[in-house]
């Protein structure tokens, strides 16, 4: 399949989604939802694909709705902006929260409003010193959506998070390492390498059970410690019975390396 | 025990049954000859002094989807009258012992109407609960208008019914129309697991329980706590209740024997 508003590709269990519209800041249009949802799919039902690498081409990462897309253009009719998070955002928040694999972010430039947000729904998040994000809803008369209000808080703390979104001020990705937002900040030319090299490592690790720690801290934010401590035993007692364990037993034993299948 | 096709009986452990619905190509459609199996399996299992409780699933991925469209389809107003379906759902209700769904998936329509004739639903994350009969230009027609309002009361009965919307299995433990929700992987082992405990307790004392829990579905509260009197009075001759109590008394683990 060939896309128009994003690249895709699948190489040694990796699949790289680049946001592709340089020159609107890889911002969102229709099209670009349509193509990412069906890489998306792509990479939830390929079992080859064990770690999802998403990142952007040019000077930015992603700028967030493309305003000159008509379904939010002001027009006399009040547009229904709760319909676009709706059908386009919410279902693309949950899809790559939904995934049963890692998913690394590589952030090469400025991440503005859903693109920002889009980033906080990663797991483990690389970004350019260049790069920053902005919450900048507040400038428009809206809030964070995609799930910021959500990560926000937890990532940064209460202060922090009211800071970002009622101020909507630029944060460098060295701050945003500094507080917790992204895991790590690294130099430009270092981007691809370091995140790359992440998101291929983590393809061959046990990814069954990695899936199942992504799965259980996500569960910890409404959980109460007695259901965190039922899913735990319920995790282990699946991990134990995956043959990935069983290979990573054998290994250590054999003090081999070992093959893990993401099984 | 005759073959089935629409449906899979695994062999008794530690006085449980599971009987699988295994029309997966179909996402388990109710059609007429599974309804009818069922209701066979579940006679045998009702006469079986060995089977202490019965769980019913889907597999691993989708309880049952609703009932057979095609095959509903054909049906005219004659046709729906003369429906045997609701003979087999009528024995099914008539199961004197614990039947406990596994609920993985979609159990939509006659799905959600089959598993809410269980006495506890088990829910995978995934599971999804929903009436759409409403965008058939039909109603629920298997207890959905009954039931699910006596589980979750009257405003998401409602809302369910007549919007045809589902209910996500988080939502569903809240409203109380499942019991308990766990991983998808694990639902069945946890169904049968469940199913084991009750297995092992008295099963005159268990049916009876049932039996007064479910009347209080039909009953005024004074013919219900009567009807529970009877029943508690009458558990009193069991050799299972001198059993239990002697056990508790002497500090060791009950044998019951279901006399």
């Amino acid at each position: 399949m060939s896309y128009n508003t994003i690249e895709f590709g699948i190489a040694d269990g990796v699949a790289t989604l680049t946001l592709n519209r340089p020159t609107s800041l890889n911002s969102f249009n229709t099209e670009m939802f349509e193509e990412i949802r069906a890489a998306l799919k792509q990479v939830k039902d390929d079992p080859a694909v064990r770690c999802l690498l998403l990142t952007g081409t040019g000077r930015g990462f992603c700028a967030g709705q493309d305003l000159s897309d008509r379904s939010v253009a002001p027009s006399e009719q009040l547009p229904d902006l709760g319909a676009s998070v709706e059908n386009n955002y919410n279902p693309l928040i949950r899809a790559i929260k939904g995934l049963q694999i890692p998913v690394v972010c590589a952030v090469n430039g400025v991440a503005a409003g859903a693109g920002a947000s889009l980033v906080l729904a990663c797991d483990l998040v690389f970004a350019a010193r260049s790069a920053s994000f902005v919450q900048a809803f507040c400038r428009l008369g809206l809030i964070p959506d995609s799930g910021s209000t959500w990560h926000l808080p937890r990532l940064v703390g209460h202060a922090r998070a009211m800071g970002l979104a009622l101020l909507g001020d630029k944060l460098s990705a060295e701050q945003a390492e500094q507080w917790g937002l992204i895991w790590k900040c690294v130099d430009d030319d270092k981007l691809m390498e370091e995140a790359g090299g992440m998101a291929r490592h983590l393809a061959t690790q046990p990814t069954f059970g990695l899936a199942m720690i992504k799965r259980a801290i996500n569960a910890s934010y409404t959980n109460t410690l007695d259901q965190q401590l039922d899913l735990e035993r319920d995790c282990m007692r699946l991990g134990g019975r995956s043959e990935d364990y069983r290979e990573g037993v054998a290994a250590f034993m054999e003090k081999r390396k070992p093959v893990f299948k993401g099984r | 025990m005759p073959a089935f096709a629409d449906i899979i009986v695994s062999p008794i452990q530690s006085g449980v049954l599971l009987i699988t619905l295994n029309r997966p190509q179909a996402r388990n459609a109710l059609r007429t000859q599974l309804l009818s199996e069922l209701a066979d399996a579940l006679d045998q299992a009702a006469s079986d002094e060995a089977v202490r409780a019965v769980v019913l699933s889907g597999g691993p991925s989708v309880f049952a989807a609703g009932a057979d469209i095609k095959e509903m389809a054909e049906l005219d107003m004659v046709g729906t009258l003369t429906d045997p379906r609701q003979a087999f759902r009528n024995r099914i209700d008539r199961f004197p012992k614990p039947l406990l769904a596994a609920v993985n998936g979609f159990a939509l329509g006659g799905g959600c109407e089959l598993a809410m004739q269980a006495d506890i639903i088990i829910a995978g994350d995934n599971a999804r609960f929903g009436q759409p009969e409403i965008n058939l230009g039909i109603i629920p027609g298997a207890g959905g208008t009954q039931r699910l309002i006596r589980a979750v009361g009257k405003s998401l009965a409602m809302k369910l019914v007549l919007s045809g919307e589902m209910l996500d299995a988080h939502a569903a433990l809240a409203a109380g129309l499942v019991a308990e929700i766990t991983l998808p992987e694990l639902t069945i082992e946890r169904a049968l697991q469940l199913a084991k405990v009750i297995a092992a307790k008295p099963p005159l004392a268990v049916r009876l329980a049932k039996e007064a829990l479910l009347k209080a579905f039909e009953t005024s509260l004074e013919s219900g706590l009567n009807l529970e009197r009877k029943a508690y009075n009458l558990l009193a001759a069991t050799e299972d209740r001198r059993e239990g109590i002697a056990a508790f008394m002497e500090k060791r683990k009950p044998t019951f024997t279901g006399r």
